[in-house]
C-alpha cells in the first residue's frame, strides 16, 4: 500500500474508531483526533522528504496505488504524487494537525466535532492525493459536507444561520457544476477510464475537440472557481468564516478551498488547452476583482474574522493570476502561493479563534493592547499579518513574487493593478488590524485574558509559523519539485502569449526561476 | 404453459393466503406475531431465488415466456421480483413495529401487503398489456385498502379516497388507451406492438392511446403533473402502507414504463424523449421546491419521493443502457434509503403521536441508533459520499450527459437536476439539524425493539456498503437491462 494510502486513512479510520467511543471520554477523543491528524502529519513529511528520492512511475507520478472499483466505467481508487500535489498533501496534514490542536475550544459534542474533523481532514487529504477524477470529487465532497454541519452546529454569531445556508447552497452548487464538467470530460475523452494519468495520456494522443473544450471549460473553471471564492463568487467565504468554528475555518480557508485551484492546474489546463487559453484573459480580471475589491472591503471590516476572511479571498486572486498566465513561472508561483497562503490563512483563522476564546469578541473597536497580555499570541499575529501583506521570508512572498514575474510579460497592467492591491492595501488592512488589537490601551473588561502558556496551546501555531518560515526562506523545497511537473503541464498549453522561458531569450525556465529565487534570497537577507 | 416461471408469484399467493387463513384460528394476542410469519416467508423465498433454487430462475432461455408470451421472466424481471421481495421484507417488519396503531385486522394488513407485492412481481414480468393492467389493479387496489387502513384517523381516510379518486382516474386513463392501442393495432403483446408497420407509429389515435397509458403509469411512478396524490396520501397513509408505496408502487411503475417504452414502443421512446426530459425537470423541481416548506416528516418525505421519481425519469430520457442501468440502481439505493427513513419514522412517531419534523428534536439523545439511521437515510438522499444516493445521482447524470449530445434538452434538464440537488440540501439538512442541534423535545430514551434495531441496521449496511462497493448491483443492474432493446 501507498503511503498515501495511510496518511489519507488514519484520520478516516480514527473517525470510525471515534463513533464507538463513549461520549464522557472527552480527553480520549481528543487524543485520538491529535494522534490520528498527527501521524498523518508526519507520514506527510516523510513523504515529502522522500519524494526527490522515489521512483517516478511514466507519468511522472510516485508513490502510485491503483485499485479498480467499478470497472465497467472505468473508476478506480488511484492514489499518488508528483511535484504539484506533494507540498499541498504535506501543507493539508499539517494543517488538519494544527486545526486538531486548536480545537480545546470545543465544548459541547466533542464527539461529533472530532469526528467531522477527521473526516475533513481525510476528505481534504484524499482529493488532493487522488489520481482518479471520481474519487477526487467524491473525497472532496466528503469533506465538504461536515464543512456545513460544523458551521451550523458550532458556529458563532447571529448570522451563523445564514451563514450556513449560504456556504452550503454556494459550495454545492460550485461542486456539483464542477462535476458535470468532469462527467463531460470523460464523456467526450472517449477514453472510458476516470484516471488522471490514463486520460491526460490518452487526451495527448486524440486531443478533445475544440467546441466541447469551449462547454466543458467554463463548467470546470466557475465551478471550481466559485469553490475557491472566484470574484464575483465569493459573497459566502468572509461570513462562512466568520461564523466557522476555528478549526473549520482553518482546515476549509486553508486547504479545502485549495482543492478548486488544484483541479483548474491538475485538470482543466493540460486537459482543454485550447478552451484555457481563451478563457485566460478574462480570469486575469476577475482575479483582480479578487485583489482589489476584497482588499478594499477588507479594508472596511472592523470584524478580524471577517477581515482575515476577505483577505483569504484577496490572496485567492494571486493564485488566479498565476494560473492565468498560463507560464511556468507563473504555474509554479501559484503553487506556492497556494501552498503559503494555507499556513497563512489556517495560522490567522488559529489565531483569531485563540483571540475570540479569550475576549469574547472580534470587534476590532473593541479590542486593543493585547500584545502587553498576549506576547506569544500577538507576536504570531504580528508575523502572521506580515507575511499576509507579502513580507519577504515568509512563503507568501516567494509565491506572490514568482506570480508576479510570471504574469508581467502576459498581464502588465492586471500585474501592476494587482502589485498596488498585494503592497498597499494587504498592508493597509494587516498593519491597521494589528495596531487595532495589539497596541493602543488594553480593554479592562479582560482581566482574564492569558496568553498561549501550555507548549501544547503554542504548538500548532508554532508550527505553522515555522513551516510559513521554512518556506519562505527554501522556496526551492518546494519550488525544485515543483518546476517539472509544471512544465509537462504548460507544455500542453500552447500560449499565445508565448510561454515566460521564451520571452526571456537566452534564459529557460529552470534558470529563470533560479534568478527570482537569488532575487528572493538577496531580499531576505535584508529583511529584518 | 410453464407453471414453473411463475413461483416466485405462487409463492408469495399461497403465503398471503395462508397467512389470511391463520387468522381465522390464532388467538388476538398472537395475531401480531404473524408478520415474522410472513416476513420470513417472504425471506425465505427470497433467499431461494438469490441462490438459484427456485425453477424456472435457471435454465438456458435467458428469458423465458409463459401464457401466451404475457409473462416474461429475463433478467430484468428477476431483477425487480428480487428488488420487491427485499422491500416487502422489510415493509412487513415495519408493519410488525407498527402493528399496535392499527385498530384492527392486523392479519389482514400483513396479507394485503402480501398481494400487494405479488402483483408488483407480475408487473415485474409484465410483457402484454393485459398482464400489466391486471398487476397495476392488483397493487392500486390493494393500496386502496392500505392506505384506509387506520380507520379511525381521518387523514388516513381522507387520503384512501384521495387515492381511490386519483387512482380510478389514472386505470381509467390506462385501460382507455390500452383499448386505442388495441384497436389500432391489434396487438396486446410486446414484442407484437414492436413488431407492427410503421404508418400505425404515425396514427394520432394509437399515439394518443399510448399518451393515456403514460399517464396512468406516471400516475403511479409521481410524476409531474400527475403528482398531486403523493403529498397528501404519503402524509395520511399508515407508516409501513407509505413505505411500501414509496419503494414499491414507484418501482413497479418504473419497471412498467421501461417494459412498454423500451421493448413495445422504441421508436415512439425515441421520439418523446424530450418530453420525458421536460417531464422530469418539471417533476425534480416541483419535488424539491415544495419540499422545502414541509413540517411534516411524512409528507417531506412524500416530495421527495416526487423529486426522485424526476430523476429516475432523468435516466429514462437518456434512452441509453447505461441509463436504465442507472434507474435500477438508483432504485436500488432507494430501497434501503427510504425504508431506513420510514422505520425511524414509524418507531420514533409512535411514541410522540406526532408526524412533525420538530417531534424529532433531540432524537440523538434518545436514540443514537434510529438517529444515526435517518441521518445516513436524509443524507444518502440528498446524494452525498460514500453513500449509495451519491453513485446513484453520478450515474444518473452521467447517463444523461452522455445522452446529451443527441438531445440536447438533456443539458437542460441536468442543469435542472443540480438545481434541484442543491435545493434538497436544504430540507434534508433540516431533518438532521433537527436531530442534533435541537434540544430533546420530550426527554425520556426512546429504547427500539429488536426488530426496529435489526431493520434500521440492515438498511444502513445496505446505503453504506452499496455506496462503498456498489460494483455488484452496478453490474445486476447492467445485466438486467441488457434484455430491453437499447443501444
Amino acid at each position: 500500500m501507498s503511503i498515501l494510502t495511510y496518511i489519507l486513512g488514519w484520520p478516516l479510520l480514527a473517525a470510525l474508531a471515534l463513533a464507538f467511543v463513549p461520549r464522557d471520554l472527552r480527553v480520549v477523543m481528543r487524543a485520538v483526533a491529535i494522534l490520528a491528524t498527527g501521524l498523518s502529519a508526519l507520514l506527510a513529511l516523510k513523504l515529502f522528504l522522500l519524494f526527490p528520492g522515489a521512483p517516478a512511475d511514466a507519468d511522472g507520478y510516485r508513490f502510485v496505488q491503483q485499485v479498480p472499483w467499478v470497472e465497467s466505467l472505468g473508476i478506480s481508487y488511484c492514489v499518488g504524487v508528483d511535484g504539484i500535489n506533494v507540498g499541498l498533501v504535506l501543507m493539508g496534514a499539517i494543517v488538519a494537525f494544527a486545526a486538531a490542536c486548536c480545537s480545546w475550544e470545543i465544548k459541547d459534542r466533542e464527539k461529533e466535532f472530532y469526528i467531522l474533523l477527521l473526516i475533513m481532514t481525510g476528505g481534504i487529504l484524499g482529493a488532493f492525493a487522488s489520481l482518479d477524477l471520481f474519487f477526487f470529487y467524491a473525497f472532496h465532497e466528503l469533506a465538504l459536507v461536515p464543512t456545513f454541519i460544523m458551521i451550523g452546529v458550532w458556529g458563532r454569531g447571529e448570522r451563523r444561520n445564514f451563514a450556513t445556508f449560504q456556504i452550503t447552497l454556494y459550495l454545492s452548487l460550485g461542486a456539483l457544476i464542477a462535476l458535470a464538467g468532469l462527467i463531460l470530460l470523460y464523456l467526450d475523452s472517449g477514453a472510458n477510464t476516470f484516471s488522471i494519468p490514463d486520460l491526460t495520456r490518452h487526451i495527448a494522443e486524440h486531443p478533445l475537440p475544440p467546441v466541447a473544450q469551449k462547454l466543458m471549460f467554463p463548467l470546470l473553471l466557475f465551478g471550481f472557481g466559485i469553490l475557491v471564492s472566484l470574484w464575483p463568487f465569493h459573497t459566502w467565504a468572509p461570513l462562512g468564516y466568520g461564523a466557522a468554528p476555528t478549526a473549520t475555518a482553518m482546515l476549509h480557508a486553508g486547504v479545502l478551498k485549495k482543492f478548486g485551484l488544484y483541479g483548474l492546474i491538475r485538470v482543466a489546463l493540460p486537459l482543454m488547452p485550447e478552451a484555457a487559453e481563451s478563457w485566460m484573459s478574462v480570469l486575469s480580471w476577475l482575479c483582480l476583482g479578487n485583489i482589489l475589491w476584497c482588499g478594499f472591503v477588507a479594508v472596511r471590516q472592523r470584524d478580524l474574522n471577517l477581515l482575515i476572511g476577505n483577505s483569504s479571498v484577496a490572496h485567492m486572486g494571486f493564485a488566479f493570476l498565476g494560473i492565468a498566465s498560463l507560464n511556468l513561472i507563473g504555474l509554479t508561483g501559484a503553487i506556492l502561493v497556494m501552498i503559503a497562503h494555507g499556513f497563512l490563512a489556517a495560522l490567522s483563522f488559529g489565531l483569531s479563534g485563540y483571540l475570540y476564546q479569550q475576549t469574547g469578541t472580534l470587534d476590532m473597536n473593541q479590542l486593543g493592547g493585547l500584545l502587553r497580555r498576549l506576547p506569544f499570541i500577538g507576536a504570531a499575529l504580528v508575523m502572521a499579518m506580515l507575511a499576509g501583506c507579502g513580507l519577504p521570508g515568509f512563503a507568501n512572498f516567494a509565491g506572490e513574487v514568482t506570480v508576479f514575474f510570471g504574469a508581467w510579460k502576459v498581464f502588465r497592467a492586471v500585474t501592476i493593478l494587482a502589485c498596488w492591491g498585494a503592497l498597499i492595501i494587504g498592508a493597509v488592512y494587516m498593519l491597521r488590524a494589528v495596531r487595532s488589537i495589539l497596541h493602543g490601551p488594553l480593554n479592562a473588561e479582560w482581566p482574564q485574558v492569558a496568553d498561549a502558556a501550555n507548549p501544547w496551546r503554542k504548538l500548532p501555531f508554532a508550527l505553522l509559523l515555522a513551516s510559513l518560515l521554512v518556506f519562505g526562506f527554501f522556496p526551492r523545497l518546494l519550488s525544485d519539485k515543483i518546476t517539472p511537473d509544471a512544465e509537462r503541464i504548460i507544455e500542453r498549453v500552447d500560449s499565445p502569449y508565448g510561454n515566460g522561458n521564451v520571452c526571456l531569450p537566452g534564459y529557460d525556465g529552470a534558470a529563470v526561476l533560479t534568478a527570482a529565487a537569488l532575487e528572493l534570497r538577496v531580499e531576505t537577507d535584508h529583511s529584518p | 404453459m410453464n407453471l414453473a416461471l411463475i413461483s416466485h408469484e405462487i409463492l408469495l399467493l399461497l403465503l398471503g393466503v395462508g397467512v389470511l387463513l391463520a387468522d381465522l384460528w390464532l388467538p388476538a394476542a398472537r395475531k401480531r406475531s404473524l408478520g415474522y410469519v410472513a416476513a420470513g416467508g417472504v425471506g425465505i423465498i427470497l433467499l431461494v431465488s438469490l441462490l438459484g433454487l427456485l425453477p424456472g430462475t435457471v435454465g438456458a432461455d435467458p428469458t423465458a415466456h409463459a401464457f401466451g408470451r404475457m409473462f416474461v421472466l429475463d433478467d430484468l424481471a428477476l431483477f425487480f421480483k428480487r428488488f420487491f421481495l427485499i422491500a416487502t421484507l422489510i415493509v412487513l417488519l415495519m408493519t410488525v413495529e407498527f402493528a399496535d396503531r392499527v385498530p384492527a385486522g392486523i392479519a389482514e394488513y400483513y396479507s394485503l401487503i402480501l398481494f400487494a407485492a405479488s402483483g408488483m412481481l407480475f408487473a415485474a414480468s409484465a410483457n402484454d398489456f393485459v398482464l400489466l393492467f391486471v398487476s397495476l389493479e392488483l397493487i392500486t387496489v390493494t393500496f386502496y385498502v392500505l392506505t384506509g387502513f387506520a380507520r379511525s384517523r381521518t387523514e388516513s381516510l381522507e387520503a384512501s379516497v384521495k387515492y381511490l379518486i386519483m387512482g380510478a382516474l389514472s386505470s381509467a386513463f390506462l385501460v382507455y388507451g390500452i383499448a386505442l392501442v388495441y384497436g389500432m393495432t391489434g396487438a396486446f403483446n410486446f414484442q407484437d406492438l414492436a413488431a407492427v408497420d410503421a404508418p400505425h407509429l404515425e396514427d394520432p389515435i394509437f399515439l394518443f392511446g399510448l399518451l393515456f397509458v403514460f399517464v396512468g403509469l406516471g400516475f403511479k411512478i409521481a410524476a409531474v403533473p400527475f403528482q398531486m396524490w403523493a403529498p397528501d396520501v404519503y402524509q395520511g397513509a399508515p407508516t409501513p402502507t407509505t413505505a411500501f408505496l414509496a419503494v414499491g408502487s414507484k418501482a413497479a411503475g418504473v419497471v412498467l414504463l421501461l417494459r412498454v417504452l423500451f421493448t413495445a414502443v422504441p421508436a415512439v421512446a425515441a421520439e418523446w424523449a424530450p418530453v420525458i426530459a421536460v417531464v422530469a425537470s418539471l417533476t425534480m423541481l416541483y419535488g424539491n421546491l415544495c419540499a422545502l416548506p414541509q413540517t411534516n416528516l411524512k409528507r417531506l418525505l412524500g416530495y421527495s419521493s416526487i423529486a426522485h421519481a424526476g430523476y429516475l425519469l432523468l435516466g429514462v430520457a437518456s434512452l441509453t443502457q447505461s441509463g436504465q442501468a442507472a434507474v435500477l440502481f438508483y432504485l436500488g439505493g432507494y430501497l434501503f434509503t427510504v425504508l431506513a427513513a420510514f422505520m425511524v419514522a414509524a418507531a420514533v412517531l409512535r411514541e410522540t403521536g406526532a408526524e412533525d419534523i420538530e417531534s424529532l428534536r433531540g432524537l440523538y439523545h434518545r436514540s443514537p441508533l434510529l438517529a444515526t439511521g435517518l441521518t445516513f437515510s436524509m443524507v444518502s438522499l440528498a446524494g452525498i459520499p460514500p453513500l449509495v444516493g451519491f453513485f446513484g445521482k453520478f450515474l444518473l447524470i452521467q447517463a444523461a450527459l452522455a445522452a446529451a449530445a443527441a438531445a440536447p434538452i438533456l443539458y437542460a434538464a441536468v442543469g435542472v437536476a443540480i438545481v434541484g440537488v442543491v435545493v434538497s440540501l436544504c430540507y434534508y439538512f433540516g431533518v438532521i439539524r433537527a436531530i442534533y442541534w435541537r434540544t430533546d423535545s420530550t426527554g425520556h430514551p426512546l429504547t427500539p425493539s429488536m426488530t426496529a434495531r435489526l431493520t434500521v441496521g440492515a438498511c444502513l449496511a445496505g446505503i453504506v456498503i452499496l455506496g462503498i462497493f456498489p460494483s455488484g448491483l452496478w453490474e445486476s443492474a447492467r445485466q438486467a437491462v441488457a434484455t430491453l432493446s437499447l443501444n
